[in-house]
């Protein structure tokens, strides 16, 4: 094998660490940018209500459903876990820690990255491919502020509400299993949830909601941006926002529960 | 006037434009022709702003559009893109009044539809129409709400991207007249790109020839026809044979 075969992998590799790198460089450049422009007038606020409309209380179905579903199948698991120890007393206290710390967030940003990532890539693609966003351009109104900001701030605001939202389903699921499948008094079931849930586990799945918010929002509109020409351009736009969003609320949710909750 | 000096602008390893001069007088109606893909949109855009040029200087009334206040700048300018570019979510009448609406121009709610019905009136859509949502117009009509669009802030320089392309010979020709007219009324500098011969005819007052990055010949619409530049009467005449290589 020669030289030139030998160095081709590593030549591949050092292509794709620099598209990583240069990827990323132009996220932060997005993300940078559209802080700045977040306390700089003009505002645009009948986007920003549009926004939370969409983003808030339109992903409330689902995001409800989801929370419903997992509440219930998380009280079946912790109660066929916990009965190998003799421990079937904790489904109340465990379904709802694991509701609000993790299940909640993280599905809840799921379903919204799904939602609302492919939904904002593929508006602002179609915008982007149809010069719609030129058009903004020469009327005086910057995209950036019109059609960026407002969405992520929508989403930054509106996750830890749907979040919260989703708590109160997903503990409510386990309830409903609990008091009908699995023989708990309803009262008990409610009081050993409210007695052992601290404030900081709720608040801090808010605080991940915020940030999953953040991030599903900004790989929407940066993927939408950057969308390429055509059909096919704004459908890869859309995929990898979805992608990208999810992966991220993941890694996210890794971070932010090492920083919160590691000993 | 608009004065553009050795633009250059290339997409990776294509230079699209290889250095344009340009003068667009004010007061008149000035038209680039060219073949598709000889980058006449890139050049409007980068007069805009919208895409950065490499290299060479645009100016306005001899400031540099680099320097000064970049929305005072746009404010001076209206445009008619190539597919209307009408925002989905908003009906007609707000499409009309967007900048009316919001920014320096703003304008009480009823004001800004008043003004917008006003000039869909001018392009010649009945008043009905301003409820209605893009999705729900013709091509043609279309192209007139952004028409409509491109004068409601009465500006000083139009640009207008190939303003006839997808419609039918009738409808191109109604669309022709009216900007013609408009530009005459408000006096205003217009640009436009197109390769349309009937639009040239229509609309010009001044025509440029755009061709390998570079204008090619330019001079006042009564000239084009006598001219002896070969590439020019290829275009003008749309022949398949001369010296502007066409992929078979």
């Amino acid at each position: 094998m020669n030289a030139a075969a030998l160095s081709r992998p590593l030549a591949a590799l050092g292509r794709a660490t620099l598209a990583l790198m240069a990827a990323t460089g132009r996220l932060s450049l997005f993300v940078g940018e559209t802080l700045s422009h977040l306390l700089r007038p003009p505002f645009y606020l009948r986007e920003f209500w549009l926004a939370c409309l969409n983003i808030g209380w339109l992903s409330l179905p689902v995001v409800g459903m989801t929370a419903l579903f997992t509440g219930a199948a998380l009280a079946l698991q912790i109660y066929a876990g916990g009965a190998r120890f003799s421990a079937e007393q904790v489904v109340p206290s465990i379904t709802a820690i694991g509701m609000v710390r993790e299940l909640g967030p993280v599905l809840g940003g799921l379903m919204v990255a799904a939602r609302v990532a492919s939904s904002i890539a593929a508006e602002i693609g179609t915008m982007k491919v149809t010069e719609q966003i030129d058009a903004l351009t020469t009327l005086s109104t910057n995209p950036m502020k019109y059609l960026t900001v407002p969405r992520v701030l929508a989403a930054t605001l509106c996750v830890p509400m749907l979040v919260g939202v989703g708590d109160v389903i997903g503990i409510m699921g386990g309830w409903m299993v609990g008091v009908n499948r699995l023989g708990f008094n309803s009262a008990t079931y409610l009081k050993n949830t409210w007695d052992f849930l601290e404030f900081w586990d709720v608040g801090s799945g808010l605080v991940k909601g915020a940030a999953f918010g953040f991030i599903v929002a900004t790989m929407g509109c940066y993927h939408g941006m950057n969308s390429g020409r055509g059909a096919q351009g704004v459908g890869r736009a859309t995929k990898s926002a979805v992608v990208a969003a999810s992966v991220a609320i993941l890694a996210a949710n890794y971070v932010l529960t090492e920083a919160f909750f590691s000993a | 006037m608009i004065t553009l000096d050795a633009i250059t602008r290339s997409f990776g390893s294509k230079h699209v434009l290889r250095g344009v001069d340009l003068v667009v007088p004010t007061g008149q109606s000035t038209v680039i022709i060219g073949g598709s893909g000889t980058g006449k949109s890139v050049l409007l855009k980068c007069i805009l702003g919208l895409i950065e040029p490499d290299g060479g200087k645009i100016t306005l009334d001899g400031i540099d559009v680099h320097e000064g206040e970049r929305d005072a700048f746009l404010a001076r300018f209206g445009m008619l893109f190539q597919g209307g570019a009408l925002f989905d979510s908003f009906s007609v009448w707000e499409n009309v009044a967007f900048r009316l609406l919001r920014g320096a121009l703003k304008r009480p709610k009823a004001e800004a539809r008043e003004i917008a019905v006003e000039k869909l009136r001018r392009v010649g859509l009945s008043p009905d129409v301003a409820d209605l949502y893009p999705a729900e117009l013709s091509g043609g009509m279309q192209k007139r709400v952004g028409l409509a669009r491109a004068i409601a802030a009465e500006p000083e320089i139009i640009f207008f991207d190939e303003p006839t392309t997808g419609l039918d010979p009738i409808m191109a020709g109604v669309i022709n007249e009216l900007i013609r007219e408009i530009v005459t009324e408000m006096g205003a500098t217009a640009m436009t790109i197109t390769h349309d011969m009937s639009s040239v005819r229509a609309i010009a007052d001044r025509v440029a020839m755009l061709h390998a990055g570079k204008i090619r010949w330019e001079g006042p619409i009564a000239e084009m026809d006598e001219t002896s530049d070969p590439y020019v009467q290829q275009f003008i005449h749309g022949r398949a044979e001369g010296p502007i290589e066409t992929l078979r």
